[in-house]
């Protein structure tokens, strides 16, 4: 018996922004929430579960926040999963969420991700040293641009590819009205003349730290059939995972994000994502990780990655648009950003994403990773129901 | 549901007040060895992998990042986590099985308390704008909770202490647990909660194996197929809570099929021993219905692997033929706030 087909019939999101002071974390989730549910034209009595995710509890400095956020999600006498897996997080508990549906457990979950960064320190929060393992003294921009350089070395890319990627996405994001950074006087210059921070990362190739929130309403396919506006439809999904450091890791294109991938695209049946895919929302925190995923997940031959950049394939209108939210460069409340690619790419299917939306986007993936590239989560989404 | 799944081996940690000489990989490994060996499963055969911990007992964040080399996650693997017990990540592989992806999959948790000051670590669950700041550790809350039982005469403080005698005393045959034997019901620590009303502190860790349908059968003899499992949230705030019932419990009891038929066992987590009361009232247990044979949360309390190691207990027994129709039930959240209940049956044993 195959399993229950899923679609996404409600999206919402805050307005990311540096610091919501105006509201408690669970005013954060709820507005997200109620939007979600505002889409999906449903009510709170209509959600059998909560599946929520964020990552990690020393962002905020509450210890398993689901048991306090509780009745902000309408979630009291309901079932309620709480996911962790570092930076995936968002793509992972969407991908939970899905599992509750088609397993036919339950019809219709709320899923969500936030952050408040606001409410405590990030960069102690990833800094707590525990002995005899390594720490991450350099944040995490430290950590990868090791592995930046050694793709460029590889790849024989220019060292400007990182600054056309920040400019693309910034101006993106000029048109995502939730997006955290709206640059209306960005230049690529500006972008090139920002300050290195860690070499060849510059100050405007980074991801900034936000307060947002994004939601999902995901049902069955008799939900789907009552939605008033169009769902889009899980083709794939899938999570995988390698451990950060050993050997045999090849820290520029993990295989795990490669069988990741794979595994997505053989569920989906894409043959050659190239073509068959529409457009991307893909985890680019720092701007090198846009040419480096584009090989890691079958876009480009190995090496061949910056080129499609380069050419501006990449851009908005171009022939394989990425990042059209202003992606994770624009927008970074860590917790919830795995799960605003998954969103984006089922705006995008929807045909509901506004000014950034890509003409005719039929089949768009979402793409999370999190860790020191660790963990992997992706979904294909489709604007019609799968066939198998 | 359309595919049976069941539990097909089960393993832990001998559970102790300190573990100073062990990361959390190293206690963990053991768990993950015996629980493979006793399947003949090596890692690239499971099909899906979840685990559940808490950064904060850690006081690290990403801390389960770490554990994953204890997994051997190499090639890449399918793989999950949850910052909740582990009978919560076994209720997300559960669901993951249901889909028909996989056949088979790993689950595991673990907590080491010792680091820290595990009744401080605990406040930081609470609502942080308005009740974490006063720092209401865990045991006075449960000291409510079981005040406010004892107060509409539910139970004493004579009925508390048979309780946890009775668990210490069961807690004698498993060699795992933490404490064992006679145990002094000692002084108060928080009024009416007496030394012996509380669990021990301490490190540990558990795995679990589940396997669907016919792979289930070729990998146990006796399999504890899972016939339900739910489980259900309640409001944060204790003053909107009654403190002497536990309607989660009830309902997830009702959607795991519990109440269809008599169970002869019951496995549950219940770290405090008013906490016992509680849930033996929410879940209809009489007193013919075998309670924490393994001693319960009161002979060893490992936190984020407690809840897993009752369900592990509950279909331990059941591979073994002592029991045919348990109950197991994990907690999460102050004074029993989230909980779940699975149902687990073995097959009908033929005459001898």
């Amino acid at each position: 018996m195959p399993s229950e087909p899923v679609a996404v019939v409600g999206i919402g999101q805050t307005k990311h922004v540096a610091a919501r002071r105006d509201v408690s974390m669970a005013g954060l989730v709820r507005e997200a929430a109620q939007r979600a549910l505002t889409d999906a034209e449903l009510t709170w009595a209509d959600i059998d579960a909560v599946v929520i995710g964020k990552a990690p509890d020393f962002f905020e400095g509450v210890m398993m926040p689901e048991l306090y956020l509780a009745d902000a999600l309408g979630a009291v006498g309901k079932p309620m999963l709480r996911v962790h897996t570092a930076g995936s997080v968002g793509g992972s508990t969407a991908l939970v969420a899905t599992n509750l549906i088609r397993s036919r457990v339950h019809a219709t979950v709320l899923t969500l991700a936030y952050e408040k960064q606001s409410e405590s320190n990030a960069m102690w929060g990833l800094s707590l040293p525990i002995p005899f393992q390594q720490p991450l003294l350099a944040g995490a921009g430290g950590f990868f641009a090791p592995h930046v350089r050694a793709y460029m070395r590889r790849s024989g890319a220019p060292d400007t590819v990182g600054s056309l990627v920040a400019y693309k996405d910034r101006r993106n994001a000029l048109l995502n009205p939730y997006a955290h950074l709206h640059e209306h006087d960005i230049t690529l210059e500006k972008v090139q003349a920002s300050p290195m921070l860690w070499d060849p990362i510059r100050y405007s190739e980074t991801c900034p730290s936000s307060d947002g929130a994004v939601a999902m309403i995901l049902t069955d396919r008799a939900g789907a059939a009552r939605s008033p506006r169009p769902p889009a439809w899980l083709h794939g999904g899938a999570m995988r995972s390698e451990p950060t450091l050993f050997a045999g890791k090849d820290a520029v294109s993990p295989k795990a994000g490669q069988d990741c991938a794979a595994d997505v695209y053989r569920q989906a049946g894409i043959a050659d994502p190239r073509r068959e895919i529409d457009a991307v929302e893909m985890y680019v925190p720092f701007s090198w990780y846009e040419p480096m995923w584009l090989e890691n997940l079958g876009f480009a031959a190995e090496g061949e990655g910056w080129k499609l950049t380069e050419s501006g394939v990449t851009e908005l209108d171009g022939d394989l648009p990425v990042n059209m939210s202003g992606g994770v460069l624009s927008t970074n409340p860590i917790g919830a950003s795995g799960m605003i690619r998954f969103a984006e790419a089922a705006l995008q299917v929807r045909g509901l994403a506004g000014e950034h939306q890509v003409d005719g986007a039929r089949r768009v993936l979402g793409h999370a990773y999190g860790g020191g590239s660790q963990f992997f989560s992706m979904w294909l989404v489709g604007s019609e129901p799968p066939t198998s | 549901m359309t595919r049976e799944i069941a539990v097909v081996a089960f393993a832990q940690t001998d559970h102790r007040r300190t573990s100073d000489e062990l990361s959390e990989v190293e206690m963990l490994m053991p768990v993950l060895h015996e629980v493979l060996d006793a399947t003949g499963l090596k890692t690239s055969d499971i099909g899906f992998t979840c685990s559940g911990s808490s950064d904060y007992l850690a006081g690290r964040a990403f801390s389960f990042t770490l554990a994953l080399d204890g997994v051997g996650a190499w090639p890449p693997i399918s793989e999950s986590h949850v910052e909740m017990d582990g009978a919560w990540a076994l209720y997300e592989a559960w669901t993951k099985l249901l889909t028909g992806d996989t056949d088979t999959a790993l689950v595991y948790a673990y907590g080491k308390s010792s680091p820290g000051s595990v009744r401080d670590v605990l406040t930081r669950q609470l609502d942080p704008y308005y009740v974490a700041p006063l720092w209401p550790d865990s045991v006075a809350l449960a000291a409510l909770q079981a005040q406010a039982l004892i107060d509409e005469g539910y139970t004493d403080e004579p009925a508390l202490a048979a309780v946890a005698a009775r668990s210490r005393a069961d807690a004698q045959a498993n060699s795992h647990a933490q404490l064992r034997g006679s145990v002094p019901h000692g002084e108060y620590v928080v009024h009416p909660l007496r030394t012996g009303d509380c669990p021990p502190i301490g490190d540990g860790a558990a795995a679990v194996i589940l396997a669907a349908g016919d792979r289930a059968r070729e990998l146990c003899e006796r399999p504890a197929w899972i016939r339900g499992i739910d489980h259900r949230i309640e409001a944060h705030s204790l003053g909107v809570r009654e403190l002497t019932d536990s309607p989660s419990t009830r309902l997830a009891a009702e959607k795991a099929g519990a109440f269809e038929r008599p169970v002869d066992t019951a496995e549950l987590h219940a770290p405090f021993s008013s906490q016992e009361v509680v849930l033996r009232k929410a879940l209809r247990l009489g007193d013919d219905v075998r309670v924490n044979p393994s001693g319960g949360a009161l002979a060893a309390n490992p936190i984020m692997a407690a809840g897993l190691v009752r369900i592990g207990e509950a279909a331990a027994r059941i591979h073994r033929g002592e029991s045919d129709r348990a109950l197991a039930h994990a907690t999460s959240g102050p004074c029993l706030q989230q909980n779940l209940v699975a149902v687990l049956e073995g097959e009908p044993r033929h005459a001898q």
